[in-house]
């Protein structure tokens, strides 16, 4: 058993830990509130016009829109993470860009990019998902976890 | 002669020659001119920021070297350090330069335990010849420590930008100009920061322990240097560190007392809370200060680079943030002497 929760800071640490945070810059946590949620919305919006074209151009319906639209939106972030830019106008942009598919995208390219110098197989290989990997396992747990309840109470009710 | 931990040499060695090597981040700072080599790409022609790294270190100590009129087969001993596992970009320049070499590592305060090294060793006559330096390269550092350079995590108004540059330094027992006579050793201090954007905090109690045993060692007035700077503190570590300081009753003088880190980027360059890495104090020092020195316009300067002890291991395991300081005197010719 580790002695993590006995970790205590000392009176000293206390102290200057407060004295630190007085003088540190916060987040601007509304100006980061208010950006993520216009930048975030955008993308959502560009994905839907994106949809649209798709829809009015070609054979898709609403419901089979939805691949291409998303295969457009990763290869755009792919793009932009290639290009460089798009580390920088996450910095501007913060939780807006780290909308589902753009910001994964993001992720698995930018540690592809990252680790090519060690290789196709240990590098780009073996730490593309570095970041992605967890959403993918939390993600696909916690669908599992869900599809559990959602059976469950299904049964339940039928029991009725 | 010591006195508590701060060695005054008997006979201070001289800086023969010293040399800053940047990148093109830097290129664009108010620093510039004091670079004796300035990159336009961040890759240095090589096919991996590591080797970049190296190849920057390479070139400022074939600068230095150069510089003092010498061949690399007379350098007797190397020091250096630098930010990578088991400092490759060190030991892979010593591997370059095929002398004697001792790997350091102390973080970011790197710079100034190699030169008090370097001057003990110069100092105590083992050594006539001894070359000092550090590196660090801001994509090797961000993909060592953060996140991959092109992902876009938003970084907090604390954060720092790792320099990409290189600093090295000759040092021999004779000569003229630049000596160094004195240094004070670090402890490490860890106030219990736990948060690695947020250096400057974590550092600045370290800065303040080295520079007031520096000046109880000694017994010296607040007005001892023309200018005290530490390594890279920052925006948000350097205010702390000389609010800490005054609190502790050692008020420095405001306009002697400076940050690297606040030095080397404009203002309006996108770098947070200012510049950090081994090369922030190690092309400051080697470049600005030594030739600021030189023309006579500084005589008496200490320099004290702080490192934060940690790694990405550590910092996933919770643990917090040790952080050391080493203080090292400059002194030119002129000014009061250190022996």
């Amino acid at each position: 058993m580790s002695d993590k929760k006995k970790k205590k800071l000392t009176p000293t640490q206390q102290e200057y830990q407060n004295f630190a945070n007085k003088r540190e810059p916060k987040r601007p946590i509304v100006r980061n509130c208010i950006l993520a949620f216009l930048i975030g919305g955008s993308i959502c919006l560009l994905g839907q016009l994106i949809s649209m074209f798709y829809m009015t151009y070609f054979d898709f319906t609403e419901k089979t829109a939805g691949d291409p639209t998303v295969a457009t939106l990763i290869f755009l972030s792919a793009l932009f993470t290639g290009l460089g830019i798009y580390d920088h106008f996450a910095q501007w942009a913060g939780a807006g860009t780290l909308v589902p598919v753009t910001g994964f995208a993001n992720s698995v390219a930018s540690a592809a990019i990252e680790h090519r110098t060690e290789g196709f197989v240990l590098g780009v290989g073996g730490n593309m998902f570095k970041l992605a990997g967890s959403v993918i396992v939390f993600g696909v747990f916690s669908a599992f976890v869900i599809a559990i309840i959602k059976v469950v109470i299904m049964q339940f009710m039928g029991g009725f | 002669m010591i006195q508590g931990r701060t060695w005054t040499f008997a006979n201070p060695p001289f800086i023969a020659a010293s040399s800053a090597v940047g990148g093109p981040f830097e290129a664009q700072g108010p620093l510039a001119d004091d670079f004796d080599l300035l990159h336009q790409d961040l890759w240095l022609g090589q096919d991996s920021y590591e080797k970049a790294e190296k190849k920057l270190l390479e070139q400022a100590c074939e600068r230095a070297i150069d510089k003092a009129g010498m061949r690399k087969e007379d350098i007797q001993f190397f020091l250096a350090g630098d930010l990578m596992d088991q400092v490759i970009s060190s030991s892979f320049t010593a591997r370059t330069l095929a002398v004697p070499y001792l790997g350091l590592f102390g973080a970011c305060s790197t710079s100034m335990e190699g030169l008090a090294l370097g001057a003990l060793l110069v100092d105590g006559g083992y050594a006539e010849r001894v070359l000092v330096g550090t590196s660090s390269h801001n994509a090797s550092v961000e993909k060592q420590f953060r996140y991959p350079t092109e992902y876009g995590a938003q970084k907090p108004p604390t954060s720092q930008w790792s320099v990409t540059g290189a600093g090295a330094a000759v040092l021999q027992p004779n000569g003229d100009g630049v000596r160094v006579t004195r240094a004070t050793v670090g402890r490490v201090v860890d106030m219990g920061i736990q948060d690695p954007f947020n250096m400057g905090a974590a550092m600045a109690p370290a800065a303040v322990d080295t520079i007031e045993a520096h000046f109880r060692d000694l017994d010296l007035s607040t007005t001892e240097y023309d200018l005290i700077l530490t390594g890279d503190l920052g925006r948000v570590g350097h205010p702390i560190a000389s609010d800490l300081l005054a609190k502790h009753g050692l008020q420095l003088p405001e306009d002697r007392f400076g940050d690297c880190g606040l030095m080397i980027y404009r203002k309006d360059q996108p770098v947070q809370a200012g510049a950090s890495g081994c090369a922030s104090s190690a092309c400051v020092t080697y470049g600005h200060i030594l030739n600021r020195m030189r023309k006579g316009e500084l005589c008496k300067v200490l320099i004290v680079a702080t490192g934060a002890l940690l790694s990405p291991l550590s910092y996933q395991q919770k643990e917090s943030i040790p952080c050391i300081a080493h203080a090292v005197t400059l002194e030119s010719e002129g000014g009061n002497g250190g022996s």
